[in-house]
């Protein structure tokens, strides 16, 4: 256990290092959806466009910041805040290495019993900054938009739920830390299946729940100018986005941690260097950038689905998988193993 | 959407991942221009005499549907004609502001005196510099004005910033 400041000093650089990898994020999705669809992306900003992300954020900090006459200025200004909070402090759970890897500090902040569902509870608190930002605008658009997003990510977080459940059983735990170390792919081959089924079940539900595509209505240009945000601008608008963003960024390494060996790299690395699978950071950081990648790929696949097909495929088809997932897992350790 | 057409899809999407862009980085690579590309209009000479093809006689600037063009004409010097036949454009000028491109001049013109060539950097900063006379399209003349003031002021070459096929029409006109 670290010393309380070494804890905030830790959580203050985690979210410098959340909001730059917001940014970069940005970077890398236009770069790869350039690439998918035969193009550069941006690259005259500095070498390799490196510099975009910082270009836009000037630009998007001088925008000017409206605020409508008839809304509720204390909530409007409010629920950025709550969505980019909430989206910032879910990273705080999961561990990036083992105990006192990293120059013998622990790679973590919250070493939590109870990691995943802090996990899940925050994430869902961050439907609150949706909603009450919708709300607040007092726009037509912005509430229809705000209701529907969080139907969306409130139905998708049962699939989550219920797709967590199988690793929790396996793993008998829900500190994150010891999921990882667990490693619930080494207990037994028969759990396989269940597994598969339920990575693909939490995979969809945290699409979602971060409202990649193809389940990207909140933005809804189309129908809804812009869901949610369309009353916001400049700043307010940003950090919705950089919710949006660092929540993509959390999804991965959820996943990552709760079904691809989290902060642990490949065992045959240690061939080469040994103990290089136990090196704090880069595992989680590598896995991060390639699920990222794979959410851009989803993007550059896939439509939008329409609003009854997305609550149809969330309560009729991924509800059932996910329950199915948990329920296969639960036999196999009650009656095979 | 069944699952297999997702897969599908993204089995594409992941196949052109690894094609090569086709963008082209305009100002440091050239662009490349077809033949037919309508850009700035080019005054033609006739290649052997070295005369004007221009007869002063206004059917481009009566065809042109931008009114962009404006043509004044006068008597030839029989000792020393500037054009081929009686009369000749003493003024001739296209507003590039004005202009859309649509190469009504050209067809119009019973000499085949104005085409339509390949420039199209025609980017200024005055109302006027847009205003292109005879001394900025004739055969021989490169660039457009700005690009003509930069190279004059850097002293060096107009660089264009494309490339195009052959066209016939465009004789004596050199990029």
């Amino acid at each position: 256990m670290d010393p309380l400041w070494v804890i905030f000093l830790k959580a203050f650089v985690m979210s410098v290092l959340l909001l730059g990898g917001f940014a970069y994020l940005t970077w890398y999705q236009r770069r790869l959806l350039g690439r998918f669809q035969h193009r550069l992306g941006p690259n005259r900003t500095g070498p390799f466009g490196l510099l975009q992300p910082i270009a836009d954020a000037i630009k998007m900090i001088f925008k000017q910041d409206v605020t409508p006459t008839r809304a509720d200025k204390f909530v409007f200004i409010l629920a950025p805040g709550i969505s980019v909070v909430f989206a910032l402090v879910t990273f705080g759970a999961i561990p990036a290495g083992p105990a006192n890897s990293f120059f013998g500090l622990d790679p973590w902040i919250l070493d939590l019993d109870i990691g995943l569902l802090y996990v899940l509870a925050t994430t869902s608190i961050g439907v609150y900054g949706i909603f009450l930002g919708g709300w607040a605008a007092n726009s037509k658009y912005s509430l229809l938009g705000s209701l529907r997003s969080s139907a969306q990510i409130i139905s998708y977080e049962l699939g989550l739920g219920l797709s967590v459940l199988s690793v929790i059983m396996i793993a008998g735990t829900l500190n994150l830390r010891e999921i990882v170390e667990l490693n619930v792919w080494s207990v037994s081959p028969w759990l396989w299946p269940g597994l598969i089924v339920a990575l693909f079940a939490f995979w969809i539900s945290a699409t979602a729940e971060v409202s990649n595509v193809p389940f990207d209505l909140p933005e809804a240009e189309q129908e809804l100018v812009a869901g949610y945000i369309t009353e916001y601008s400049s700043l307010k608008f940003a950090l919705f986005f950089m919710a949006e963003y660092v929540g993509m960024i959390n999804a991965s390494a959820i996943i990552a941690t709760l079904f691809l060996g989290g902060y642990k790299g490949p065992a045959f690395f240690d061939l080469l260097i040994p103990g290089m699978s136990e090196w704090p950071f880069i595992w989680l950081i590598l896995k991060i950038v390639l699920l990222l990648g794979v959410f851009i790929w989803l993007q550059a696949s896939l439509m939008r689905m329409r609003y009854d097909q997305l609550m149809r495929f969330g309560w009729v088809w991924l509800f059932e998988i996910a329950l199915g997932a948990a329920l296969l897992t639960g036999a196999v350790i009650a009656f095979v193993l | 959407m069944s699952i297999l057409n997702v897969a599908k899809g993204m089995g594409v999407t992941l196949s052109h991942l690894f094609k090569k862009p086709v963008t082209v980085q305009y100002p440091e690579e050239k662009a490349q221009i077809q033949a037919r590309f309508r850009g700035r209009h080019h005054l033609l000479r006739h290649p052997d005499t070295g005369l004007e093809k221009c007869i002063g006689c206004s059917l481009c600037a009566a065809a042109c549907p931008a009114y962009a063009i404006y043509v004044e004409a006068a008597e030839n010097d029989p000792d020393d004609p500037t054009s081929a036949g009686e009369r000749y454009a003493s003024i001739y000028e296209i507003n590039m502001l004005r202009c859309i491109f649509c190469g009504f001049c050209e067809e119009a013109c019973p000499t085949g005196a104005v085409v339509l060539g390949h420039e199209f950097e025609l980017a200024d900063f005055r109302y006027d510099h847009f205003v292109y006379g005879k001394e900025d399209m004739l055969v021989g003349v490169k660039g457009s004005k700005w690009q003509r003031r930069e190279a004059e002021r850097k002293g060096g070459e107009v660089e264009l910033g494309f490339q195009a096929g052959p066209r016939p029409e465009l004789e004596g006109v050199d990029y």
